[in-house]
């Protein structure tokens, strides 16, 4: 089946006319129509156009053909990528209505790419050149004789289980060493206190200024990267490329609930407002309610970041039909909401009781094989409710680990340390990780964290994996 | 503000085709690795060859730092009616439905692929690396396989006559002696000698390979469904190693208690016997066939015994006599002793007993759990690639 693209032009004219007078500000958005193969294609590989070749994008395209082609799983309506102009996949297969759905949808998703302060460092215009770049790096170095596929692949597998474990504010400069030693030199000095004659004398406690890293490090593959001496210049590459693409994902992982919800929300406005023939307006209202339903046991990021939106601009505007063309204090707020948070930050400061109730929100833990509800959302409960999801949403969902020393007992030999809050480590991962970590440090490398409730250090160094308890 | 379209291509991507090479090199690599727990499955044993069954392998995961199951985790929608302390759910564990292995050790990862049953064998074999097997010079029976049509020829026999033949042969000389068909005179030109052809025939002389495998098994009370499982394993991996190498392999299957009698396959793995056991007893009748059916110069012979290794004292001299001469006939001829751990009982060893045999190509081997069956087949079979070097 083959798409009508001027029936689409002039449905996508009218839909940034009601955009623009929404107050959405988007990137140039690009469109492009292709089939299912292709789409899970792209899936695949996040949307991007160009990608550098592993393995695991093979798997991931297996993957979601088999659930595909079983019905298990359909496919996304859409598929947009955060690059300046912003660029969308439309399926050819897909009703009409379908896709002027998907395009409302993309320019919410653009919208908030443009405007969200969590996307301000990731330089839109060049996101499709340094993923190409990226690529034709990658692709030279497996084209290299002296160099070639698999010892790229043992590079990029250990590089991918680690990508993850970087700083989550990009907002933050990681300070080269010789600017944290100045840094911590200062802070040891003492306060200047005029009144130092009357006050007790602080003990000086002398900075090991010698130690690498000074202040723990989250960047674990920049850090070995930067003090592992016996990696070649093409491996220092290599864990370079792996970790700026995960950077550049790490904003779309932080801001879930409120770019799907966003998107949602004003697909849901524009679509309601232009004005469609009954039996497409029928069929949008079908995919909208199949997109936003709540899944019962698990979180829906559509159903509850669309929720949170209208909840705030209803809490300013009421009940009533909304205009959202007139700049109301309640556009006003979601506008405001949009640019300065991200989903921890949204969910803490809007998930109150009453919305926990309309969602039927509940928190479960384990005991022995099952899962047991531990609070519901009623006056005791909804804020360790808040307070379960505010720390799981985003990069919450991934443990925090740093480098502590990187010269561990004069050995060269790495020391992690994780930040327990309360939530253990998954061991049989943590092993394996642990393991690739050797693999690009060279020497042996042990994690402090707890397991079990008792504070465990696991190691892996050339004769494989072992936990030892830590002296209480 | 408006957005830009671009239509379909002609022709469509198909970007991930490399990476998609590259993954399933990885998992048959992965299969390779697991070769020895996968084969000891009982989904795979005894099954035929074009069979599509699921293989859980390990190693294609991709591994993070990630959290375990921990308390604190949100769900929705499930309304007012919930309360504290309800079971939402069971956890899933990985690698359940595997008896006894993986079932309840967190951590380890099972990743499914399905593999055809006939591939998974030739990757394990691939996997030995043993050079082709010397094949005894006489094994090669000359079996005449049906006549096939070759050509035509000016004699023959009348019933093989090609008629359209012979008459497009005569027109032809017709056409020679006279140019163009002429209006018959008198017209008629007889049928010559020389036109006459007839189809000929040959026959084809096919060498065949044979071989034999002669499965072994003590069948007295105490062989239990455990013990018979692990022996059926090895037998099966005995056949689909030696039908890999033969045109064809006919299978033999012996059961013995103080007597000995050639069964069916059904028989030989459902029936129990009751009493003791004379081992010796089942390599008399397998020397007993071998010299009936299957003549050592003509037929490649494999032969495996499978016993729990008690047998009357008696009878041992009988059986170390009876095991030589069979070393002597067949290529490779072995004894598997199936102790299963935590069986509780240890009885006498034969293994002991059969050092005594002085023969390059026997081979004592012992199974105590399924994971041994692939580590004992590779002993087993270096036996025989000695014996070929």
């Amino acid at each position: 089946m083959n798409v009508d693209l001027d029936q689409l032009k002039r449905y996508d004219e009218r839909i940034t006319e009601l955009a623009l007078a929404y107050g959405l500000d988007c990137f140039a958005q690009e469109f492009e129509v292709c089939d299912h193969n292709e789409m899970l294609g792209y899936m695949a590989y996040s949307g991007m156009p160009s990608r550098y070749p592993h393995w695991s994008y093979g798997k991931s395209f297996e993957k979601m053909k088999t659930l595909y082609d079983h019905g298990a799983q359909g496919l996304p309506y859409e598929m947009v990528i955060n690059s300046n102009p912003s660029l969308a996949y439309l399926m050819g297969d897909n009703s009409l209505c379908l896709n002027v759905l998907t395009i409302a949808h993309v320019y919410g998703h653009n919208d908030f790419f443009k405007n969200n302060f969590t996307f301000s460092h990731t330089r839109p215009e060049f996101t499709l050149s340094s993923f190409k770049s990226h690529a034709e790096r990658v692709r030279s170095y497996v084209e290299d004789p002296s160099i070639g596929v698999d010892r790229v692949e043992y590079i990029l597998d250990a590089a991918h289980a680690l990508s993850m474990q970087c700083t989550r504010n990009m907002t933050v400069r990681r300070l080269p060493q010789d600017e944290q030693r100045q840094r911590a030199f200062e802070a040891s000095l003492p306060k200047d206190d005029p009144n130092r004659t009357i006050h007790t004398q602080r003990e000086y406690i002398e900075p090991d200024l010698r130690r690498i890293p000074i202040e723990p490090d989250a960047n674990l593959l920049l850090f070995i990267r930067d003090y592992n001496p016996f990696l070649m210049d093409w491996e220092k590459d290599l864990l370079t490329i792996v970790h700026e693409e995960a950077q550049y994902f790490i904003p779309q992982i932080e801001t879930k609930i409120m770019n799907e919800g966003w998107a949602s929300y004003w697909h849901y406005q524009i679509m309601s407002n232009l004005e469609l023939p009954p039996e497409l307006r029928l069929e949008f209202m079908v995919h909208h309610n199949q997109v936003l339903r709540p899944h019962p046991g698990e979180l829906n990021p559509y159903h509850l970041g669309f929720t949170i939106w209208d909840y705030i601009y209803k809490s300013y505007e009421g009940d009533e039909p909304a205009d959202h063309r007139k700049d109301t204090a309640g556009r006003d707020a979601i506008y405001q909401a949009r640019e300065s948070e991200r989903d921890s930050s949204f969910l803490r400061r809007f998930l109150n009781d009453d919305l926990c109730r309309r969602l039927g929100l509940f928190e479960f833990g384990t005991n022995k094989n099952d899962y047991v509800v531990t609070e519901i959302a009623d006056e005791q409960g909804w804020q360790q409710i808040r307070e379960a999801l505010v720390t799981s949403v985003g990069m919450g969902s991934i443990p925090i680990i740093k480098v502590i020393d990187g010269d561990h007992e004069g050995k060269r030999h790495i020391l992690l340390g994780h930040s327990f809050d309360g939530r253990e480590l998954e061991l049989g991962q943590a092993e394996k990780t642990l393991g690739y970590t050797y693999r690009l440090w060279g020497r042996s490398v042990s994690l402090d964290t707890t397991i079990n409730g008792k504070d465990m250090r696991l190691s892996y160094d050339e004769e494989g994996f072992a936990t030892s308890e830590m002296a209480a | 503000m408006s957005g830009l379209f671009r239509p379909k291509r002609e022709v469509p991507a198909d970007r991930s085709a490399g990476d998609r090479i590259r993954h399933r090199a990885k998992v048959r690599s992965s299969i390779r690795e697991n070769i020895a727990d996968i084969i000891a499955d009982e989904s795979i044993i005894g099954r035929s060859g074009n069979r599509i069954v699921k293989v859980p392998i390990r190693g294609i995961k991709e591994y993070r730092f990630v959290y375990g199951n921990n308390d604190g985790q949100v769900g929705e929608g499930a309304g007012e009616d919930t309360q504290r302390g309800d079971v939402i759910g069971k956890q899933q564990k990985p690698g359940q439905g595997q008896p006894g292995e993986g079932g309840d050790e967190p951590g380890v990862d099972y990743y499914e692929t399905e593999v055809n049953v006939e591939e998974l064998i030739t990757i394990m074999f691939e996997d030995l690396e043993l050079p082709d097997m010397e094949r005894k010079q006489h094994a090669a029976i000359e079996t005449i396989k049906q006549t096939r049509r070759k050509g035509y020829r000016h004699v023959g026999l009348r019933v093989r006559l090609d008629r359209r033949k012979t008459v497009k042969e005569k027109l032809r000389r017709q056409r020679v002696r006279h140019g163009a068909p002429s209006e018959r005179s008198d017209g008629r030109l007889p049928f010559h000698e020389k036109d006459l052809r007839y189809k000929h025939r040959t026959t084809e002389i096919h060498r065949e390979s044979n071989a034999v495998v002669f499965c072994i098994m003590d069948t007295s009370g105490s062989m239990d469904t455990t013990k018979k499982y692990l022996s059926r394993s090895f037998f099966y991996l005995l056949y689909q190693f030696v039908a890999r190498r033969y045109d064809s392999v006919e299978v033999v299957f012996v059961a013995h208690d103080i007597e000995a009698k050639e069964v069916t396959e059904e028989e030989f793995f459902s029936k129990g016997e009751a009493g003791g056991t004379f081992v010796s007893s089942g390599y008399q009748k397998t020397l007993e066939i071998i010299a009936d059916r299957y003549h050592p110069d003509l037929w490649n012979i494999y032969a495996f015994h499978c016993s729990d290794g008690d047998n009357f004292g008696s009878d041992t001299p009988n059986a170390i006599k009876a095991a030589q001469d069979l070393c002597e006939v067949s290529n490779l001829f072995g004894y598997g002793e199936i102790k299963p751990r935590g069986a509780g009982y240890y009885g006498s060893s034969l293994i002991e007993t059969f050092r005594k045999i002085d023969a390059k190509n026997f081979q004592t081997v012992l199974i105590e759990r399924k994971e041994d069956i692939w580590p004992s087949f590779k002993t087993f079979l270096s036996r025989d690639r000695e014996d070929s070097q």
